[in-house]
């Protein structure tokens, strides 16, 4: 005698579609719980050092004792503060500055070896020069989140600009539509999709760079209360910094894919 | 009958590092009222070059191209159809017609009123808020008429605006196509490399030699059936005449 074999209909559809949903959200989940599990039986069991390697316990202690005052709020405040700023200036100089490239090739010609060398350079070694030039305070932050991901942003914008499709640039001129109307019409709806990936990179990317920027000139944020921890050996803050990071990282890029999410459903 | 365009001796010359390539030569003919005229000949002599120097998107070398309408020289009086739709995937359909009224701020209530008609004249009414990838090839392709027709030029200008579609949808559109601008009484010069095409849609059909392009004979196409589409003329009589007539002169 065979098998049944239970045939292929919607329901069935779905169901195993749920199903593998779910496996993979329960996967999620129990790599997540064993980590940190992990982590405090190790740390409890004395195979790590917890004052060194901290545990999920003492993180959310360091949590709690940060809370009072909401001194653990202010410090997350002011790095999602520089990351929005930068992330912001980021977008608008990159588009800008893509569309003066576009919109006259001898000045992109011109500027193409200074981009590349530019978006090349470890950003990091500017940041020592930047709080000399513009002090210990919030601006070297956001220029140094701001130089890590603009030229990248350029760069990425204006080649997708550059290889806007022809015939569509030539359908704008048979209608009788100027350079404007060529940017407007297809130039920037066309490269929709790239200007959602260059943010999705970007969202990153500022937040590395505002992290560096406090590690050098702050007072505040996830990124001072990292390098202040470990100068003072509290590792428990240091700990729970990155695991906020974390957090605020995912947050940001979901919000992002949301947007992104959120306009392809108005097409 | 009024001329619509008039064209003589007409040069453009490509230029390149390695040298200037004379596209097209003492170029030279007219285009009358309600006329459509075809432009046939080997790949490479310059057939889209001489509607892109009507349109204005090249500058000739030598030569005249003078567009009489009622208002001049006027860049509205010119339509023009390229081989793809090029409808953009962003817009509705409605909205990919109103594409080059927007470009020139001409979206008034009398413009929405003539794309209203055209969406019901020609079927593509319960599309309008319809994507362009959900309509067929030859919708498509009217669309694309429509946003042409929006601009009410007097003269359109077709470059191979078939050729991208499949040999039944072809014949298809070219008949609908030829219908709506006989219709709108609109004068036409379709370039296509498709002899029946040419004999079958045109009045006059214009031979162009190897490049540089020059006029090697324009041939007046007389065909005994009654009511043409470009379909019909497919079954006339005099078609197998001047196809060959035609075959001759492009490989003579």
């Amino acid at each position: 005698m065979g098998k049944a074999i239970t045939p292929m209909t919607q329901a069935n559809f779905i169901r195993r579609f749920r199903r593998r949903k779910h496996f993979v959200t329960l996967w999620r989940v129990l790599i997540f719980i064993m980590i940190f599990a992990l982590w405090e039986i190790a740390a409890r069991t004395g195979l790590i050092d917890p004052f060194i390697f901290s545990s999920p316990t003492r993180i959310v202690k360091a949590f709690i004792s940060l809370m009072p005052g909401g001194a653990v709020f202010m410090h997350m405040g002011i790095t999602l503060l520089e990351t929005f700023i930068s992330f912001v200036l980021v977008f608008v100089l990159g588009i800008a500055v893509a569309v003066i490239l576009w919109w006259n090739r001898q000045i992109s010609d011109i500027l193409e070896p200074y981009l590349v060398s530019l978006n090349s350079l470890p950003k990091t070694a500017l940041a020592p020069i930047l709080i000399v030039w513009l002090g210990n305070n919030m601006k070297t932050i956001v220029v140094c989140a701001i130089l890590l991901a603009v030229f990248g942003t350029i760069i990425n914008l204006y080649a997708g600009f550059a290889t806007t499709d022809p015939d569509k640039i030539l359908l704008i001129r048979t209608l009788g539509g100027k350079k404007r109307d060529i940017l407007t019409k297809v130039v920037i709806p066309e490269n929709f999709p790239t200007l959602i990936g260059s943010m999705k990179v970007n969202i990153g990317l500022c937040l590395v760079g505002v992290i560096i920027g406090e590690f050098l000139a702050a007072n505040a944020g996830l990124g001072y209360l990292i390098i202040y921890g470990s100068q003072v050996f509290k590792l428990d803050w240091v700990m729970m910094s990155i695991i906020i990071l974390c957090i605020v990282a995912a947050l940001l890029y979901k919000i992002v894919d949301l947007a992104e999410k959120a306009y392809l459903k108005t097409l | 009958m009024n001329k619509v365009l008039e064209i003589s001796d007409l040069d453009f010359s490509y230029h390149t590092l390695s040298g200037e390539t004379k596209a097209v030569s003492k170029i030279s003919f007219d285009v009358y009222e309600n006329e459509f005229l075809g432009i046939i000949g080997p790949s490479g002599s310059g057939k889209s070059t001489i509607l892109s120097l009507i349109f204005g998107l090249l500058t000739p070398t030598a030569g005249q191209i003078r567009m009489h309408t009622k208002s001049g020289a006027d860049e509205t009086a010119i339509g023009y159809m390229l081989q793809k739709d090029h409808l953009f995937e962003w817009r509705t359909i409605y909205k990919n017609m109103t594409l080059g009224l927007e470009i020139k701020h001409q979206l008034t209530d009398g413009k929405k009123q003539l794309i209203e008609k055209m969406l019901h004249d020609y079927g593509l009414d319960a599309f309008r808020n319809a994507k362009p990838s959900q309509l067929s090839g030859g919708m498509r392709q009217r669309a694309a008429l429509i946003r042409t027709l929006a601009l009410e030029p007097k003269m359109l200008l077709l470059d191979e605006p078939f050729s991208a579609l499949d040999a039944q949808t072809r014949l298809s559109v070219s008949d609908d196509i030829y219908s709506i601008l006989r219709k709108e009484k609109k004068s036409a010069v379709l370039v296509t490399h498709d002899i029946s095409e040419a004999i079958s849609f045109c009045d006059r059909v214009l031979v162009l030699t190897t490049r540089p392009g020059t006029v090697k004979k324009i041939l007046p196409i007389r065909l005994s059936v009654d009511s043409k589409t470009p379909l019909k003329a497919r079954s006339a009589p005099e078609f197998r005449q001047y196809f060959n007539e035609l075959w001759g002169e492009l490989h003579g």
